[in-house]
């Protein structure tokens, strides 16, 4: 039953001493075992319950965190000290980080429990979890279908309350896409708002990190601890981190609400584009002013996305080079040999594209083509926002052009590209953006995206907090749960 | 065929800072292998860089000491290449905007001449590791202690014509550094490192012809010698009908020639893109002027100084002003108030030569400069000779003792005292009857004889001006 707790819940629980977190640790772990979702690559029991003892002695001398004895599940693209940390790739498979990230540091500090490290795509590539070494996870509200990617284990442990919540990363829509797919709550930040130091690069200037939740209101108490500048990070921001949970009560009445006209077009699934339209109206009722806004350069983000992404990983992925640790290949010849076949051999195919992507757009004679123009429409692309943020506060729209789909069912990548055609150009305008649960289609859950202006995260969560105070979609379960 | 020579260099001056240019790491040469590279430096994960504004502030040092235009705005880019002392797969460096944008330096040629050498750019930029491959049999060593210390690349115009010129420069590059505390020139721990662009045309030609770039230079004496092969072997190609190939060429100072490493075709193709790790260097014109406020006097208006102040010939005061140690030296001595002419002749003569020959650098002099002055200021106030004076300096080099003790014990003071002096030179006449009669007779060199042998018997203490006057007195 504990696991139907929302992190606020399980807080004051645990405060009022109505469990220990060793007995609710103990629930979680039980619960992953009978689990057949692979939502895991790691479990760190012992870890977990020794984290769990810990924190119950804070508690009951009185010293804890609102964090404090709350279990999760921790993404395996964030270092953490001792534990293997393989970003779902073979090359890193032997990786045991010795350092611990800014942000596997922070929730440890505030006492957290981590439970285990979660299954992805490879080194945060893919939208479908079927880029993982560790093999595909299910979605719990259909086990045929995919959760989602890259961060498809936290959005799947969490949708299955595996965990009380769990830790993603956002370079294209990787928090936002699970989310939705799997109908839970998911934040990607402003970039620079919470600190990369620890996490597996994929793209630099697009990586960020954020919770996925139940709810707007538990990702606002993670949010609280995730965030803040850490001079570790050069990119992180120097700027207060503000209590997120505040002002999550407040009225919306009279929020300007953007539609933008782009994302309802070709591509968009009817029961999708019905439930969002349903949800808008909601926001209507709530006393919000909706109005339809203009992206006009958001056509170019996929193809932007595929320029930039791949360019910084073809760079951030070199010294997975069989060298120093991780994965090597047997008998290396001579120095070639061993880059060869460790890069070969250790990486898999979704990688080895945008590797190969990545090295040819910035090579000699195509870098203006490809990586200047690129860079280019991406100022273009802010700019859209910057104009649509002059006129209203929050925009909205799909998160995904459909709802989850089967496992094996997208064979080519471009197809696959296109799932993420709403939410990267949140990521090259650096905004943040959010996914919660708005309703369903097909019994499949459908995620209301919302795009918010550069640190507005505490507006953003008070919008979603109040259409969670109006719907019940974000506390639906999957069945047996 | 007559042609000339057009040489470019590219110093890479290792910064003094204490720690790495992207981490925390110490930067002190000679720990143990691999004890000095943080996570950061190892290229672990997840890791990212945090540019040390210790090594901007050295950078913009340098441009200001230069009249470089500082680039107030500069970015810092990927280099990438694969390599196993690159633990990343890309170095840190600047490419588009570098830091320091163009200056120039005055460097002496031949003959008191002055020339200026336009510098074209100096970027900072991260070391990487050292492979060791003669320690393990069938393996590479790598030792990343080095990796991710600061570098400032320098790059010079093609404005030199001859290795001496290049030498020149970069001594003077060599002695900038130094001055304004951004490189300890260590040339063996490999702190200042020079790559030479060496290129001939025929003379007059205004194209420039194909280069080559000469490689792991680590002396002055190398790079002269490097220079003048590569001149010779370009000489013997064009000559032969064939054509210089674009190349990276290695000097090897054992056989004492240069050889290909890598042609332009086999060049790596870097992708060079801006670090999305680290943000961009701005640099406001307060901190220009704060640091602009800071920077010591430099060797060319030393020199200048030297010169007017002290009467130095320009020569002194360029060898003495190329190297700060050196000044500092000299200064030091000014300071406990030693006459200067005689305090530079004496650190460029005696001082420099003993250094010379036993290796060592003046730094590690045993014989500091309060101690050196004091024994030039016996010989101003004529207590000793100068012939004297190199006795005592050797046995102060060996013993460390001072200048005065070693007058006082072995009794070496100068004899000023006419009466102790006159028989001497009396009983000098005497004995040399001959010598007398040719002397009187017209043959006036024999006054250095009696000069000697006046010596000789008062063991060098007597005074040479007062045994010359009371010589030409009574052998007249």
């Amino acid at each position: 039953m504990m696991h139907k707790f929302s992190v606020a819940e399980l807080s004051k629980g645990l405060k009022n001493r109505d469990f220990s977190s060793v007995e609710l640790t103990k629930h979680y772990l039980k619960r992953i075992e009978r689990s057949d979702l692979n939502a895991f690559i790691t479990v760190t029991e012992d870890l977990a319950l020794s984290q769990a003892r810990e924190a119950d002695s804070r508690l009951t001398k009185g010293n804890a965190n609102v964090l404090t004895g709350i279990p999760y599940a921790h993404k395996d693209i964030f270092c953490t000290k001792g534990i293997k940390t393989s970003a779902g790739s073979k090359i890193l498979d032997p990786f045991i980080s010795p350092y611990d990230a800014t942000l596997s540091y922070k929730l440890n500090t505030e006492g957290m429990v981590m439970l285990g490290k979660t299954n992805m795509d490879e080194l945060a590539m893919g939208s479908s979890n079927e880029n993982s070494y560790y093999g595909p996870v299910n979605n719990p509200w259909d086990k045929k279908r995919v959760p989602g990617g890259s961060s498809g284990g936290s959005a799947a442990a969490v949708a299955a309350r595996l965990s009380a919540f769990a830790t993603g990363t956002d370079t294209g829509g990787s928090i936002r896409q699970p989310a939705s797919l799997c109908g839970i709550t998911g934040l990607k930040p402003t970039y620079g708002r919470v600190s990369r130091y620890g996490m597996i690069a994929y793209a630099s200037s697009l990586d960020q990190a954020g919770p996925i939740t139940q709810s707007a209101e538990d990702a606002a108490l993670v949010l609280n601890t995730m965030a803040g500048f850490d001079d570790k990070d050069s990119t992180s921001m120097n700027k207060d981190v503000p209590d997120y949970t505040e002002n999550l009560n407040n009225s919306i009445k009279g929020l300007k609400i953007g539609i933008p006209k782009e994302y309802f077009s070709e591509g968009l699934d009817d029961g999708v584009a019905k439930v969002i339209l349903q949800s808008i109206k909601e926001f209507e009722s709530m006393g919000a002013i909706v109005e339809e806004v203009s992206l006009p350069n958001s056509a170019y983000a996929v193809p932007t996305y595929y320029i930039v992404a791949p360019c910084e990983c073809s760079s951030n992925l070199s010294r997975l080079d069989g060298v120093r640790y991780g994965y090597r290949c047997d008998d290396p010849k001579d120095l070639n040999d061993l880059y060869l076949r460790s890069r070969s051999e250790g990486f898999g195919e979704e990688v080895k594209r945008r590797i190969m992507i990545g090295t040819y757009a910035l090579s000699a004679g195509y870098y203006d083509a490809y990586y200047l123009k690129a860079q280019k429409v991406r100022q273009l692309i802010s700019e859209d926002f910057k104009k649509a943020f002059q006129r209203v506060d929050v925009i909205m729209g799909p998160v995904s052009p459909t709802t989850a789909f089967e496992l094996d069912a997208i064979k080519d990548s471009v197809s696959m590209y296109m799932a993420d055609i709403y939410t990267l150009s949140v990521n090259l305008a650096g905004l943040p953006g959010m996914s919660i649960p708005a309703g369903f289609s097909n019994n499949l859950p459908v995620g209301l995206q919302m795009i918010g202006n550069y640190w507005s995260e505490e507006v953003l969560l008070n919008v979603a907090h109040q259409f969670q105070t109006q719907t019940d979609w974000h506390v639906h379960l999957p069945e047996n749960t | 065929m007559v042609w000339e020579t057009v040489i470019g260099l590219e110093i890479h001056s290792q910064l003094s800072t204490k720690s790495k240019i992207f981490s925390g790491a110490s930067t002190s040469f000679g720990a143990e292998p691999n004890t000095q590279a943080c996570a950061v430096d190892l290229g672990l994960p997840g890791v990212l860089p945090v540019l040390n504004k210790e090594a901007v502030m050295m950078a913009l040092r340098f441009g200001l000491a230069v009249n470089a235009k500082i680039n107030q705005h500069s970015i810092f880019a990927r280099k990438n290449y694969f390599y196993p002392d690159l633990p990343k797969g890309y170095q840190i460096s600047q490419f588009e905007i570098p830091i320091v944008g163009q200056g120039e330096i005055e460097i002496s040629i031949a003959e008191g001449d002055t020339k200026m050498i336009g510098i074209t750019r100096a970027h900072l930029e991260e070391d990487a590791g050292k492979s060791i491959h003669d320690m393990y049999k069938d393996f590479t060593a790598i030792d990343l202690n080095r990796a991710g210390t600061p570098l400032l690349e320098i790059v010079s115009e093609p404005d030199m014509s001859n290795a001496k010129e290049a030498v020149a420069y970069a001594k003077k590059i060599h002695a900038l550094v130094q001055y304004i505390g951004i490189c300890d020139g260590n040339m063996q721990e490999g702190s200042f490192r020079c790559d030479a662009n060496v290129s001939i045309r025929k003379k007059g030609a205004k194209e420039l012809g194909t280069r080559a770039e000469l490689k792991n230079i680590n002396s002055f004496k190398f790079l002269e010698k490097a220079i003048n092969l590569e001149v010779e072997r370009q000489q013997d190609v064009l000559e032969d009908g064939e054509k210089v190939v674009q190349e990276t060429r290695l000097y090897d100072d054992m056989k004492n020639e240069t050889r290909s490493m890598r042609s332009k075709e086999e060049a790596n193709d870097y992708r060079y893109f801006p670090d999305p790790d680290l943000l961009p260097v701005d640099i406001d014109d307060a901190l220009l002027s704060q640091i602009r406020t800071t920077l010591p006097e430099l060797p060319t208006e030393k020199k200048s100084r030297y010169i007017s102040e002290f009467g130095l010939n320009s020569y002194d005061a360029e060898n003495l002003t190329s190297q700060k140690a050196f000044a500092d030296f000299f200064e030091s001595m000014l300071y406990e108030k030693a006459e200067a002419k005689l305090s530079a002749n004496w650190i460029m003569g005696e001082l420099s030569a003993a250094l010379n020959k036993n290796q060592m650098n003046i730094k590690d002099s045993p014989i500091s400069a309060k101690e050196l002055s004091g024994l030039v200021k016996r010989i101003t106030d004529e207590t000793i000779s100068g012939k004297i004076a190199k006795d005592v300096f050797m046995t102060m080099w060996e013993c460390q003792r001072s200048a005065d003790e070693i007058i006082e014990s072995q009794g070496l003071k100068q004899m000023t005292d006419i009466a102790a002096i006159e028989p001497i030179i009396d009983k000098v006449i005497a004995n040399n009857s001959t010598q007398v009669e040719q002397y009187r007779a017209g043959n006036k060199k024999l006054l250095g004889f009696f000069v000697g042998q006046v010596m000789k018997e008062t063991q060098g203490k007597a005074n040479p001006k007062q045994v010359n006057q009371l010589l030409n007195e009574k052998l007249s």
